[in-house]
């Protein structure tokens, strides 16, 4: 994963660390498989090596769990041996489920939670998309309520096995 | 990542009066819809409208954060810190919460308004006020298509339900001009381009609207547009409504000013 995103050892130890940083509502997953992590960037500092800037972007506006991601991201650095963090928040573009990982999706599914479609920005008609049940596979579930758990859940039944889950929606 | 745009001070005086009746707006709406949680008609519904009251303080928290960004205060003080008289939301939004009804047609009231604001936010010439309108209006999405199908559940319901949602709109319906109308310096942010012009974004909202209760079989109201009457003077109602809910809302905040975190 970080081969793809940098050649810069350093870079490189802080987006492993990153791997390893997860949304407290969401523990199945890190945030960089979520895309959550918009850049991270060597800062000028006190010693070579010793400061980064990482930039990370929120889910929902009002998710009380970013203050937390802030938190854990800058002592995750670190705790890889760079002295100086600084997180910074960045809204634009803003963050799309379709950022996602394949892996992430599937990590979620097996977590008992339906991952949201890929969408390519047509929001609306993914939010009318079958959503497949994730403990029996069948197709036809219905919403039970359009709000759930936390701001990114929706809560569906299956018509099927007759299990009530969450499903990550499509932002 | 946008840097700010440099402003000039009328606008950037114009801009910081809009963005905190912005942040009132969703801050005095969020708190009216948390005081249901716990006592919601129904678990589900318990469950959304908490959804939907966090939602709209996080959008409070961004518009106040371009406050700050402007040079004005941070957050935490505009919200707590503040008194009724300082505060620039609509009436709209701080009337008490009612029954289920009036909570659910005032959502909706605001949930149009927002769909026809915050696409055209978008198109701001200031960048942090577009790049914070893309963010709301994904999410803003969820709550409309809640709010609207109440709308109809309840015109369509019981009888019952039919006269406590006419009976909201009789009262809310006369407050929504208030909502609509420009502040002293929006016709300036209009000309720039960076807050849409008033009169046009009221008569989308109203066509919405009216459209929107047309399909309940409801009445479709007559209303105005505001007309060019100065939005601060609609935005005062010395009341004591405001005063009490902030009372309760900034009670622990003042309780401990210096305190820090959460």
């Amino acid at each position: 994963m970080r081969a793809a995103r940098t050649t810069d050892p350093l870079l490189a130890r802080v987006w492993d660390a990153l791997a390893t940083v997860h949304d407290p509502e969401l523990p199945a997953l890190n945030i960089v498989e979520m895309g959550l992590v918009r850049e991270v960037a060597r800062e000028p500092g006190p010693a070579p090596d010793a400061a980064v800037r990482v930039t990370i972007t929120p889910t929902f506006s009002g998710c009380p769990a970013l203050a937390v991601i802030e938190e854990e991201v800058a002592s995750a650095v670190k705790r890889a041996g760079v002295a100086e963090v600084a997180v910074t928040t960045r809204l634009s573009p803003p963050w799309s489920t379709d950022e996602m990982t394949d892996e992430a999706r599937a990590k979620l599914e097996r977590f008992g939670i339906a991952p949201p479609q890929p969408h390519g920005g047509l929001l609306e008609i993914a939010l009318e998309a079958p959503v497949r049940c994730p403990r029996c596979g069948h197709p036809d579930t219905r919403v039970r309520n359009p709000f759930g758990s936390a701001l990114c859940r929706e809560i569906r039944t299956c018509q099927a096995c007759e299990e009530t889950f969450e499903r990550f929606k499509p932002l | 990542m946008s840097e700010p745009t440099t402003l000039g001070s009328e606008l950037t005086r114009a801009l910081l009066e809009r963005l905190t009746a912005l942040g009132d707006d969703e801050l005095v709406l969020g708190h009216r819809d948390s005081e249901w949680t716990g006592h919601a008609p129904i678990l589900e519904e318990d469950i959304a409208i908490a959804n939907v009251a966090q939602d709209e303080i996080g959008h409070a928290v961004l518009w106040y954060g371009l406050v700050e960004q402007l040079g004005g205060p941070d957050p935490d003080r505009l919200a707590f810190f503040r008194d009724a008289d300082e505060y620039r939301n609509a009436a709209l939004v701080d009337r008490p919460r009612g029954d289920w009804a009036f909570t659910m047609a005032r959502q909706f009231l605001f949930d149009a308004y927002e769909a026809e604001l915050l696409p055209r936010l978008e198109r701001s010439s200031y960048a942090p006020v577009a790049d914070a309108a893309a963010k709301v209006r994904r999410e803003e999405l969820f709550h409309l298509r809640h709010s609207a199908l109440w709308l109809e559940r309840l015109a369509h319901g019981t009888d019952e339900s039919r006269r406590r949602l006419t009976a909201a709109l009789d009262e809310l319906l006369p407050l929504l001009p208030g909502l609509l109308a420009p502040l002293p310096g929006d016709a300036a942010l209009a000309a720039a381009g960076v807050y849409p012009e008033a009169a046009e974004l009221a008569d989308a909202v109203l066509a919405r609207v009216g459209a929107a209760l047309e399909a309940a079989g409801l009445a479709r109201p007559t209303l105005e547009p505001p007309a060019d009457a100065a939005g601060a003077d609609r935005r005062q109602r010395p009341d004591g409504v405001l005063a009490a809910l902030l009372a309760e809302m900034q009670s622990v905040a003042r309780s401990d000013p210096q305190a820090e975190g959460w």
